[in-house]
């Protein structure tokens, strides 16, 4: 498991590359790949702007059935989400107009955990299987 | 941090960007286009993202915010080259671009634009 | 799982009688399975099952459920490769409950400890059924898969023109792979229109359109206008009363109507020619 701080833009960019050395190792396909990776932008990115920085986590996973996947957890110890239902509705902004991405990286994966409370950050864990 | 570098050949603005950009290096190209617009007068801006493997949900407002600005200066955007995967992956995370024209390559992004002059 | 440590002196006793214990578990099964097992072969299989679950009854051990878990979907895998029905697998696991009673019935005070083994095998029973359900299902996804590949032809219509014929159920599945597909020929040909035909999709409703919407929204941001071609009047009449909004997407009733829509918008058209005389339609205008 990799561990990675977000801490900054380039921390970001990071993220990003490492998930997608990552997901290539378990056999997702092309378009599969581009969908964690870019999932994982969203959600990196959202830790550092709404969080305050954080960190992500990397691994692979394999499901029962021995199929591979990769999962990635996010944390922050940023002011947290008061209302996640409305958090995870399409098309919900926080402040500055430009939205959680919360919803739409939901959708780019097969799992999708998220937790968090005020004054306690956030949390999500996202996983993505191979076919 | 990164600038991508603007190219201008004849009455068009030429960007190619090559590597996995931070956030910062978008919205300076931002910047620098409109700097090149009000100094050049071009009519086009072709972005080139054939290289471009993720565009997430940031980046992709970045690319459409560049359509408007340009609007501003009446020159016309066309952003080309997009992956497949990319597509796919910008239609599901909700996000159409209708603002930006868009091609399959640099040739047929010029063939738009001289459409219209 | 749940692992009485309790059963410790059910354990030793297993454990000090394992070779007899395991023959005899082996012939009930055995028996159940019609002769289509040997003896020895059923006996490799179940010898270490066996010590893991002795291990399992002798007290917390982390490894042992990862274990036996790994174990039973093994064995309920190869049974079901060698032809044997779910039932028969697990009817196996539950003869070492009739092989194990047969050694301690007599034994005073191990009721209550044969009582948690019992619910333990039933649950390892359980598992075997559980994998045999989860592999079906696999297989079925699979096939599923690859009858969605067969069943989304991507066609070359005309000069920048590419047709996609939509046949059954618009699923997300489908979805997908149609934009996969398609927005690959675009790369592969050039294209600038897409004829997205739904003459066979057997129900448009509100999802089918999502799906329809998505994916002209992903050939748009390769360039490429898409038409949406196929209306039936059902149909036509059941998007309407849901209320379903087409947009700035072009629509038409036949493919045909929908080929001569982008040659016009493309500048184009198909002339007909008379007998003996040198054809004077305009060619198509300037690159393509």
């Amino acid at each position: 498991m990799d561990e990675l701080p977000i801490r900054t833009g380039d921390d970001v960019v990071r993220v990003r590359q490492q998930v997608r050395v990552v997901a290539a190792k378990t056999g997702l396909s092309l378009v599969d790949q581009t969908k964690v990776v870019t999932a994982a932008s969203e959600l990196a990115r959202n830790a550092l702007v709404h969080g305050g920085g954080g960190l992500a986590r990397v691994e692979v996973v394999t499901s029962a059935l021995g199929k591979s996947g990769v999962r990635i957890g996010f944390t922050d110890e940023g002011p947290g989400i008061a209302d996640v239902d409305l958090a995870l509705t399409d098309g919900w902004s926080s402040g500055v107009g430009l939205g959680l991405g919360l919803s739409g990286a939901r959708r780019l994966v097969d799992e999708f955990d998220l937790t968090s409370k005020p004054g306690s950050g956030t949390s999500v864990v996202v996983v993505k299987w191979s076919r | 941090m990164d600038r991508v570098p603007i190219l201008k050949i004849g009455t068009t603005l030429f960007v190619s960007i090559q590597i996995d950009l931070q956030d910062e290096s978008v919205v300076r190209l931002q910047e620098d286009l409109a700097d090149e617009l009000a100094a050049t007068g071009a009519r086009g801006v072709i972005i080139d993202i054939t290289a471009v493997e993720i565009v997430d949900s940031f980046i992709g407002r970045m690319l459409a915010m560049i359509g408007s600005i340009s609007r501003l200066f009446d020159a016309e955007t066309v952003l080309v080259g997009m992956r497949p995967a990319v597509a796919i992956t910008l239609t599901e995370l909700g996000l159409s671009l209708r603002g930006v024209r868009t091609a399959l390559n640099a040739e047929k992004g010029l063939e738009l634009l001289n459409g219209r002059a | 799982m749940d692992v009485d440590s309790s059963q410790q002196r059910m354990a030793a006793y297993m454990r000090d009688h394992q070779d007899k214990v395991v023959g005899r578990w082996s012939e009930i099964v055995v028996a159940g399975l019609r002769g289509r097992s040997s003896v020895a072969e059923v006996r490799r299989e179940l010898e270490d099952l066996y010590s893991l679950v002795v291990r399992a009854m002798s007290g917390a051990d982390e490894q042992v459920a990862g274990e036996l878990t790994a174990v039973l979907t093994e064995l309920s895998g190869s049974r079901a490769r060698n032809g044997f029905t779910p039932r028969e697998t697990a009817l196996g696991v539950f003869a070492l409950k009739d092989a194990v009673f047969e050694l301690v019935a007599d034994v005073a005070d191990l009721a209550p400890e044969y009582l948690a083994f019992s619910r333990m095998i039933d649950d390892l029973g359980l598992l075997t059924f559980e994998t045999y359900a989860a592999a079906r299902e696999q297989i079925i996804a699979d096939q599923a898969t690859a009858m969605l590949e067969l069943s989304t032809p991507v066609i070359r219509l005309w000069e920048g023109v590419i047709a996609v014929p939509l046949v059954g159920a618009l699923d997300s599945a489908r979805t997908q792979l149609v934009m996969e597909k398609l927005l690959e020929t675009l790369v592969a040909t050039g294209a600038d229109h897409a004829v997205l035909d739904i003459t066979g999709v057997s129900t448009v409703d509100t999802e089918v359109a999502q799906h329809l919407l998505k994916t002209v929204s992903a050939a748009r941001l390769l360039g490429a206008e898409c038409i949406v071609s196929g209306i039936r009047p059902q149909v036509a009449q059941t998007i309407v009363s849901l209320g379903i909004e087409f947009g700035d997407i072009a629509t038409k009733a036949t493919l045909a109507d929908a080929l001569a829509h982008v040659l016009n918008r493309r500048g184009q058209r198909i002339g007909q020619q008379r007998p003996g005389q040198q054809r004077t339609e305009p060619q198509k205008p300037g690159p393509a």
